[in-house]
């Protein structure tokens, strides 16, 4: 592709971007608000179920309130209520604007986003009434599960016609892993709730389908959809084109090659070749990080853009964090780590970070970048924006550092046979009550991210109504007057 | 790359790779597993939860336990004990031989090479295996847990953080109703300093009407109901006790041998 002609349509300066622009509209709308309102709910429930380490015994009377439902509500709003329909909006944007053509199938995107959105709600509510699955990360029960998978399968095929409809046939790194990520989650969705929900396979069987899925969901998805969108953000923001195709390329193969065999855990109660091969591909997925950290620092180093708290700094942080919680999967994978690490918070700290600090900061980077060319004004509330960066960035560090530190130390207590099991959690607690801040700070970001939102909405809406009352009260042209 | 084609060639062939080995494979060789003799008996294992177990484990589910507890122990390796069971003609000799060797907590190999010399000494022995590591020792089970042990549980909640105690041998370390009814009533009233909250949801407080409940729970002053009110566990409460009673995998296998705790002074498995 053209890489000037293509960042001046970034720049909204041409007619058609601004058409294609307008073509998102409605359904990116439909798509990042209710997100916006499911990340600020979601991170409502983490600070509740926080601080069950602070009082254990307040919420001994109610059902809906218990950790065990808290916890799995909160998280799965996190990546399916926010992570997933935000993802897919930018998804959209991107494929539209990097085929130079309007979104194909706009009404069809808008009803999914409904349809999806009205799973997840349907899905919480289960959890709360005690109608999970019982499997991380796939709690929500069949009558949710069906509306997300159609509503995903919807918005698959408005992306793909767009992607088919690209005036330049050559494709771009985005391309790559976007496409990728549109054809992961129908096969490891689907999968999961054939075999573990509809006809459930028979014992341990399950905790291996439940592990493949949940490492293919939060660590492979999550890191094409972040990472096709860093890629598509980082070289316009910058100024400068992605560094290399061919670095692009080997990291794409080595991230799904690798990534999709993580996730078994060393100890577990299953034939030895299954967590080995699992160890061997952990390691190895080293190469796709230092693979991205290149590209990263190639692109952006020399770059004269002042982020300023803006969408370049949250795809910037968002990139460095995918590296670390990264590299944090590669060190509990190790052997000798392995063993300490396993049950302990380590491994809560790496998920939240991929989930939190890379993904989440990136899309709301990215949904900062998008709205206001979709919607042709300005952020109603700019300076939350910086406001929201920072506390996301101090409130990511109140709650992995905590949760990664304490796991260590819960992890050497637990190693220790001559301990008392209580010595492992008495080394955790006062880490786990410091994180609470870090829920607390990421909350009050995400209040901000979901005002500038609604805002926005209400907006549009007022002007869309006054448009109708102008219509209404317009005079008639004396064509359409019957004589 | 040119085509959309390509990226889905590639996708597919990596993610087919991973389903086949994470998913296919497991789904053949462990969704098709059966019951497994129990080592050195005629008995077969697992059986088949008892009824209130099996809901008890739908309990679980719902109130999300696995959230907080694994139900899946772990063991670093095994060691050997050789005992000598009777000193045969010449037991002074043998008694001699027995005094100068290690005969606790070694290899299999070096087991053998002590059990011969005392064989060829006249003497006969017996050798008793042990698991090791943290959980052992911490009393949380025998052996490691293995896929067996999880046969009949759907969903299986193997759990994958430890903020309260595994929980895989619980029937056999706590096996006391009582305790447990009261433990989910008011945690911290039974264990200090817990951080497990209270499922209070999962008792009633009724009236008494005519003679109290059997089944009214047993509580200290500062809990208990008012006058003429007692404390009863729903049904709920008493199945998911059911279930973590039954959580009990002690018996040894093919791939989690060890010598039962009647014929061993040694291993760990002494009730204390």
């Amino acid at each position: 592709m053209n890489e000037d002609e293509h960042s001046e349509n970034f720049g909204g300066a041409s007619v058609l971007a601004s058409r294609i622009d307008a073509s998102c509209r409605v359904p990116l709308l439909a798509l990042f608000n209710c997100a916006a309102l499911w990340l600020a709910l979601g991170l409502a429930l983490e600070l509740l179920a926080s601080l069950t380490f602070h009082m254990p015994e307040q919420f001994g009377n109610c059902a809906w309130l218990t950790y065990g439902r808290l916890v799995p509500a909160a998280n799965d709003l996190l990546v399916y209520g926010f992570a997933i329909p935000a993802g897919l909006g930018v998804m959209l944007w991107i494929f539209a604007r990097l085929s130079e053509t309007e979104l194909v199938l706009p009404l069809m995107s808008v009803i999914a986003a409904h349809i999806w959105h009205l799973g997840v709600f349907i899905g919480l509510i289960a959890i709360f009434i005690g109608d999970s699955t019982g499997f991380a990360w796939l709690e929500f029960p069949r009558g949710s599960s069906v509306l997300l998978f159609a509503a995903f399968l919807l918005i698959a095929l408005s992306a793909v016609a767009t992607f088919g409809a690209r005036r330049e046939r050559a494709l771009q790194p985005p391309h790559w892993f976007l496409l990728a990520a549109l054809f992961w989650f129908p096969w490891i969705y689907s999968t999961a709730n054939l075999f573990l929900v509809a006809w459930p396979v028979r014992g341990v069987a399950q905790a291996v389908i439940g592990w493949w899925f949940a490492n293919n969901l939060i660590f492979v998805w999550l890191a094409l959809v972040g990472l096709g969108t860093a890629f598509y953000f980082l070289p316009k923001l910058a100024g400068k084109s992605l560094h290399s195709h061919y670095l692009a390329l080997f990291a794409f193969w080595t991230l799904i090659l690798f990534g999709t065999f993580c996730g078994i855990p060393a100890g577990a109660p299953v034939p030895a070749w299954l967590p080995t091969l699992s160890f061997v591909a952990s390691l190895l997925t080293i190469i796709p990080l230092i693979t991205v950290a290149m590209i990263f620092i190639k692109t952006i180093r020399g770059a004269e853009v002042q982020c300023q708290g803006g969408p370049f700094c949250y795809i910037k942080f968002g990139t460095v964090a995918f590296i670390l919680s990264g590299l944090m999967l590669v060190v509990s994978a190790w052997p000798g780590c392995a063993r300490i690490l396993e049950f302990t918070w380590f491994g809560q700290a790496q998920t939240q970070f991929q989930i939190l600090g890379f993904f989440t900061v990136a899309a709301c980077g990215a949904v900062y970048e998008i709205l206001p060319r979709v919607m042709n004004f300005e952020l109603p509330f700019p300076k939350f924006v910086r406001a929201q960066h920072w506390l996301f960035m101090l409130g990511l560090a109140f709650l992995i550092l905590p949760l990664a530190i304490g796991g260590i130390f819960q992890g050497i207590k637990l190693e220790n046979p001559h301990l008392a099991f209580a010595d492992s959690t008495d080394a955790v607690i006062q880490f786990l009550r410091v994180s609470t801040i870090g829920w607390l700070l990421l909350l009050l970001g995400s209040l901000l991210f979901a005002a500038n939102l609604l805002a926005i909405f209400f907006k549009w809406q007022c002007a869309l109504i006054k448009a109708a009352v102008a219509a209404v009260n317009a005079p008639l042209e004396t064509s359409e007057v019957k004589s | 790359m040119k085509s959309g084609f390509r990226i889905f060639i590639a996708a597919f062939v990596t993610l087919g790779a991973s389903w086949c080995g994470f998913v296919l494979a497991p789904a053949s060789q462990l969704g098709t597993e059966k019951q497994t003799a129990v080592l050195n008996s005629s008995d077969i294992y697992p059986n088949q939860r008892p009824g209130d177990a099996t809901l008890g484990l739908q309990v679980y589910r719902k109130d999300g336990c696995a959230a907080c507890h694994t139900t899946q122990v772990q063991q670093s390796g095994f060691a050997c004990d050789v005992v000598l069971t009777s000193a045969g003609k010449n037991s002074v000799a043998v008694k001699n031989l027995v005094s100068k060797l290690k005969l606790s907590g070694l290899t299999k190999d070096e087991a053998d090479s002590a059990a011969s010399q005392i064989t060829a000494a006249g003497g006969k022995t017996e050798t008793h295996i042990f698991a090791t590591g943290a959980d052992i020792s911490r009393g949380w089970g025998i052996r490691r847990s293995v896929a067996e042990d999880f046969l009949w549980d759907d969903p299986v909640q193997l759990g994958s953080i430890r903020v309260g105690p595994d929980l895989a041998n619980v029937g056999a370390r706590l096996a006391n109703d009582n305790w447990q009814l009261l433990h989910l009533y008011s945690p911290q009233s039974v264990v200090k300093n817990s951080a497990m909250p209270p499922f209070r949801f999962l008792f009633e407080t009724r009236k008494i009407v005519g003679a109290p409940s059997p089944d009214a729970l047993n509580l200290p002053k500062k809990l208990a109901a008012s006058a003429g009110y007692e404390i009863v566990p729903t049904d709920d409460a008493k199945n998911l006790v059911a279930y973590l009673l039954s959580l009990r995998a002690d018996v040894p296998l093919y791939d989690a041998p060890f010598t039962p705790a009647q014929t061993s002074t040694n291993a760990p498995a002494t009730k204390k």
